[in-house]
């Protein structure tokens, strides 16, 4: 103990505040990291935590509080003056540039310039050292998410930082990466480098972190030592009541809906994955779940799913056994599909429009929405007001802009949208990604209420979790490809997470290869 | 036909390509920032007439050139202000830039219409002009046509080898990444901004004193648009430019000499030569639309806040 | 220090207000310019902005000039709404009077009711299949609208200058570059005694009333909105792209190709070898300061028409340079521009 005392903080904040227009990030707070410390800083999407980072980064300068670095009071005001006093951040979305090579992306975040012969040699020695394999001459685009992570993180330690910041890292990781990038953290902590650990994850949170600081709606909500905690207690720090559980009543799947035949579709995007000999039947009345690292041809499945994207023949996609592959989005919606795409704000909605004109995005094949080419507003008006208030979502109207909506209550209102079509088959990408803890609930129990009324439906999702709750059968998508479906009563995080790797592909790539891949 | 008579093709070719060259390669290094000035036929205007003018008054060409690029300096300011700064609309705000521009230089340049120059004459370098053949083919330019080709090169080791291109380049793909790892995205892309209305600026005066040396009313007669195309034809690669910029100088040059080889055909549809290989050039370059994905810097023609 | 701040939604208000703000700063740098030019301020002003009005005559010219810029604004602005960029009205323009002209000069001597429907129709058409082309590019080899619909403008001006200039110059016309003077059944019927604005007003307020419906009410309408402001939404909407592109091609080519015509078939009376002063060019102005709004842009266009008129009343009386005009057009577009980011931000004084 007399050490600990002796020894300044790492990282002080005190008092920090920061204001938004309409919201008030962060209000008054207070954080401290030891030397040598894993910190997490828990809190759910929307609490405030990343702008407190950036903060910390000097991306963001805060209108009021205090920054302490190793007893010294500092202005942090660029992320050059966080890097030559020892913090290192690697980002939740990668600050790298696709197009450019790992030593250049490195070469651009280094304030003290190496000749590019050296920089190679010295990105290979720290990736060695810690068990981070990275290539300095290879292209950023052509790598997987847990390579650019990789890349991320040696940038950081090539500048030997004191203070190392974690948005959300796991995110993107199986499970058996997670456990390997755990190794590296800690192995960091023990040569005395802090570590500030982003999460929402709070397994994880009880297995690597000394210490957490919850935020809840911006402000400090406690303090706590997870090791001696158990996940309702942070859940309750985290979000002030208790999680509560999604129900799976058993049922028996109807006749199938959707079926994908021996599909391969290459990717419009030059550095997209092309879908390969997907296999895939969702039946009436049950939940398939796809899981995958991000980056394995979700956003390509989910294009020639919609229809955004076309298949080379009819046959390759059937919608309750018509051929559709050839069929446009508005299409194939009239035959039942609603979808519920990714991003919300610009594609999943219009940001500008207001909700009734939001509706119509959709909505506008219903009856008495269109009278002879004519769009018939009271109908859209009446059609976004039912939304709203089926799915409690807080607006100002009908008549508000989707851009002034939350993430989680413009979900809803999309969620609604597609539900109130009354689809016969629904598919949902990441439909709670980003979403608070109150409205992801709301969303899963929507998606399980209409399985219950016999619709097919299928969901993309990147939290394993998420679809161990609430799915009746999971698939994985990897390089690609689809697995065979699993149970989940009777599969495992880590089959899942090893199939994630691309571990149930056979063929004729070494297995090795393609587990480093996807990595 | 004997090299007596390509000669003067070569070096029309070579004459009627470099204003093209200049504005092209200032574009581009825009561009590369990830912001489209689609402004660069206004900005040419007004450097051809206020190369022009200094010229002629201070008796002094390169004068004249620097005006002509502190004109653009100039232009290119009022747009990067309203784009980079207010974040207006990059299309909307470059339309503007080429109206304001041909409607300020025919303003400014009322009272020399028509006035004659002594244009810019050709350098005359020590031993090598006087070398035959190779003199009067390589050694017989006047100075912004040397120029052009050093900004070539000063263009492509910036870009390709600098430290300064390649971050100037990263912001072109992601303004919002570098701006995390602490790039300051708004003050490099003002200094694209201006670079490429110096450039414009100095492609304008060039017709206004060396092509043909005389101030008209809206005589760029499209050659902003066509560099703009350039840089898409050019796959935004420096030495594409150039190439390209030659490749157009030929087609030019092509109608004036197409009477000489006996084709009879209307002076109108040769002179519209140039503007149908641009969209011919254009559409067997984004006929496959991975090609311009792949090479359009990625932010290309998005405001970028650093707030947002 | 000012500071700037996000307001939470966009301002309605301000979209209004900034025109005319921007109309407002476009008339102080106007008075700044007839100073620099050592012109009294107060008697340049009158030249420019009042007088063109003091007259009836006046007032038609107002009208007449109105009609070809509210005409291709309207069309202009329906592309504008959902990101396709024609900038080559002005070419669109040209060819629209060539076409009817053409229709004139082939079937002209002999008097019909037919004939000048028909050289209106083929101006329409015209503009259109000269917007054809850069649809056609666009959809199918992924080619810039704007650097397309530009280039095109010069080469429907050199069309143009051959045609006058050859094949269809006026035999009797003393070599001059123009073809003969149309008859008055060729001609577009007047609306009043002493003016000279003609019935293609009454298409241009036609036109301004049908954009209304088509983009307030109409599904396809809607539909190119969508596709404007949000691309992906559209594509996930399943709006097809190919199709909101031909359609604002299509609808302002044709709409230019009338503007053209309506001035070869009536104040200029024949083919020329210039139809247009530019006014494809200024249709462009229009429609962003008329917010891309059919009210807006005939509010706009009016003020456009005013600007010519006043340049050439300034060059007459004031020995004022005609290019002033282009000057002010250019100014009123970028204060507008400027003035938008009242929409979007609130200015704070901090300290």
């Amino acid at each position: 103990m007399q050490a600990a005392t002796l020894k300044p903080l790492r990282l002080a904040l005190r008092g920090i505040t920061k204001r938004y227009p309409g919201v008030v990030a962060n209000d008054n707070v207070d954080l401290s990291v030891q030397p040598g410390e894993i910190h997490a800083l828990m809190g759910e999407n929307g609490a405030g935590k990343s702008t407190l980072m950036k903060i910390v980064y000097g991306v963001t300068r805060p209108d009021a509080g205090t920054i302490e670095w190793e007893g010294e009071r500092v202005t942090i005001d660029s992320p050059a003056k966080a890097r030559s006093l020892g913090i290192g951040m690697v980002f939740q979305h990668f600050s790298l540039f696709e197009t450019l090579t790992v030593a250049e992306n490195i070469a651009l975040a280094l304030d003290h310039r190496d000749p590019p012969s050296t920089l190679d040699a010295r990105i290979i020695e720290v990736s060695e050292r810690y068990g981070l394999p990275v290539d300095p001459r290879r292209l950023v685009h052509s790598m997987s998410v847990g390579e650019r992570q990789r890349v991320e993180i040696v940038r950081c330690l090539l500048q030997a930082p004191r203070l190392l910041i974690m948005d959300e890292p796991t995110s993107v990781l199986t499970p058996q990466a997670v456990q390997k990038l755990f190794g590296t953290l800690r192995r960091l902590a023990l040569e005395g480098i802090s570590i500030l650990y982003i999460s929402h994850k709070l397994d994880e949170i009880r297995e690597l972190c000394d210490t957490a600081t919850v935020l809840r709606g911006g402000r400090l909500s406690g303090t706590a030592t997870p090791r001696n905690e158990d996940n309702a207690g942070l859940a309750r720090l985290m979000i002030g009541s208790d999680l509560s559980v999604c129900q799976l009543a058993p049922k028996t799947p109807g006749e199938i809906m959707l079926e994908l035949t021996n599909m391969s579709l290459g990717s419009k995007d030059p550095f997209g994955t092309h879908l390969r000999n997907i296999d895939l039947r969702v039946r009436r009345g049950e939940i398939v779940g796809i899981a995958g690292v991000s980056g394995n041809g979700q956003k390509e499945l989910m294009a020639a799913l919609s229809g955004e994207m076309l298949s080379a023949y009819a046959g390759a996609v059937r919608l309750a056994g018509q051929p559709v592959g050839l069929l446009g989005p508005a299409q194939r919606r009239r035959l039942g599909l609603s979808f519920v795409p990714e991003e919300r704000l610009g594609r999943g909605a219009v940001p500008a429009m207001c909700l009734a004109d939001n509706a119509l995005l959709t909505a506008a094949q219903s009856p008495g929405m269109l009278r002879i080419g004519m769009v018939q507003r009271a109908a859209a008006r009446r059609f976004a007001q039912q939304v709203i208030a089926d799915f409690k979502v807080k607006c100002g109207g009908d008549q508000s802009a989707a851009s002034s909506l939350s993430g989680g209550n413009l979900q809803k209102f999309i969620v609604g949208r597609e539900t109130i079509l009354n689809p016969q088959l629904m598919i949902a990408a990441q439909p709670t990604w980003g979403v608070d803890v109150g409205a992801s609930q709301m969303i899963r129990q929507a998606l399980i209420d209409l399985r219950d009324r016999d619709v097919a439906v299928l969901v993309v999702s990147e939290e394993l979790d998420e679809l161990f709750s609430i799915c009746d059968r999971i698939v994985v998508i990897a390089q690609g490809r689809l697995s065979p479906s699993r149970v989940p009563a009777e599969t495992s995080v880590e089959e899942i997470g090893s199939w994630m790797s691309g571990g149930f592909i056979n063929g004729n790539e070494s297995a090795a290869e393609v587990a480093d891949a996807a990595a | 036909m004997n090299l007596d008579a390509l000669t003067p093709i070569f070096v029309s070719t070579v004459v009627a390509a470099t204003p093209l060259i200049y504005a092209a390669l200032g574009e581009l290094v825009t561009e590369k920032a990830g912001v489209l000035n689609l402004g660069v036929e206004g900005m040419m205007l007004v450097g051809a007439v206020v190369g022009f003018i200094v010229g002629l008054s201070s008796g002094s060409l390169v004068l004249g050139y620097l005006a002509a690029a502190c004109a653009g300096v100039a232009l290119s300011l009022v747009f990067g202000f309203l784009t980079i700064t207010l974040q207006a609309n990059q299309v909307a705000t470059g339309l503007a830039l080429t109206l304001f521009g041909a409607g300020l230089s025919a303003f400014v340049g009322r009272s020399y219409a028509g006035q004659p120059i002594d244009g810019a004459g050709p350098l005359h370098i020590p031993l090598l002009s006087d070398i035959p053949v190779i003199g009067p083919l390589l050694f017989s330019f006047n100075l912004l046509v040397y120029g052009s080709i050093a900004l070539y090169f000063a263009v492509q080791w910036f870009l390709n080898r600098s430290h300064a291109g390649l971050k100037l380049r990263a912001i072109g793909e992601a303004p919002s990444v570098s701006h995390a790892i602490g790039h300051p995205v708004l003050k490099t892309r003002y200094f694209a901004v201006m670079f490429g209305g110096a450039c414009s600026g100095i492609a304008g005066a060039y017709l206004s004193t060396a092509l043909t040396p005389m101030w008209v009313e809206g005589m760029s007669s499209g050659r902003g648009w066509i560099a703009l195309a350039l840089v898409v034809f050019a796959t935004w690669k420096p030495l594409r430019v150039l190439l390209g910029a030659y490749l157009f100088g030929g087609v030019t040059v092509l109608q004036l000499y197409a009477q000489g080889f006996g084709l009879h055909v209307p002076s109108e549809f040769l002179s519209m030569l140039p503007y149908l290989a641009t969209i011919v050039v254009l559409v067997i370059i984004c006929r496959d639309p991975k090609t311009i994905l792949l090479n359009q810097p990625a932010s290309l023609g998005k405001a970028f806040h650093p707030d947002a | 220090m000012l500071q700037l701040e996000k307001r939470a939604a966009p301002s309605n208000g301000m979209r209004l207000a900034a025109p005319l703000f921007a109309t407002l700063l476009m008339l102080v740098t106007g008075l700044c310019i007839f100073l620099v030019l050592g012109k009294n301020p107060v008697d340049a002003f009158r030249v420019f902005f009042i007088k063109p009005l003091a007259s009836l005559y006046g007032l038609g010219e107002l009208l007449l000039k109105t009609t070809p810029l509210l005409l291709c604004a309207l069309g202009l602005a329906i592309g504008f709404r959902s990101n396709v960029w024609n900038i080559g009205a002005e070419g669109q323009l040209t060819i629209g009077g060539i076409a009817g002209a053409g229709v004139a000069l082939a079937f002209g001597d002999t008097e019909s009711h037919w004939l000048l429907p028909l050289m209106l129709l083929a101006g329409v058409l015209g503009g259109m299949a000269w917007a054809a082309i850069p649809a056609f590019l666009r959809t199918r080899f992924n080619t810039s609208e704007i650097l397309v619909s530009l280039m095109l403008v010069y080469v429907a001006q050199l069309l143009l200058s051959y045609l006058v200039h050859g094949p269809w110059r006026d035999p009797d016309g003393y070599n001059f570059p123009q073809s003969r003077m149309f008859n008055d059944w060729e001609l577009l019927p007047l609306l009043w005694e002493g003016v000279r604005t003609n019935i293609g007003f009454i298409f241009a307020l036609l036109l301004a009333a049908l954009s209304w419906v088509f983009t307030t009410k109409t599904f396809a309408g809607y539909r190119m909105q969508v596709a404007g402001l949000a691309p992906a939404a559209a594509a996930y909407a399943g709006f097809s792209e190919r199709r909101n592109i031909w359609l604002a091609l299509l609808i302002s080519g044709g709409a230019a190709g009338l503007a053209g015509i309506g001035e070869v078939a009536g104040p200029i009376g024949q083919l020329q070898p210039q139809v247009s002063p530019g006014y494809g060019f200024a249709a462009i102005i229009v429609a962003f300061v008329g917010r891309l709004h059919p009210l807006g842009i005939v509010l706009a266009s009016l003020l456009m028409s005013l600007l010519y008129l006043g340049g050439e009343q300034a060059q007459i009386e004031l020995a004022l340079p005609s290019a002033v005009t282009g000057l002010f057009q250019g100014l009123l577009l970028f204060y507008l521009l400027a003035a938008d980011l009242l929409v979007n931000f609130r200015v704070k004084v901090s300290a």
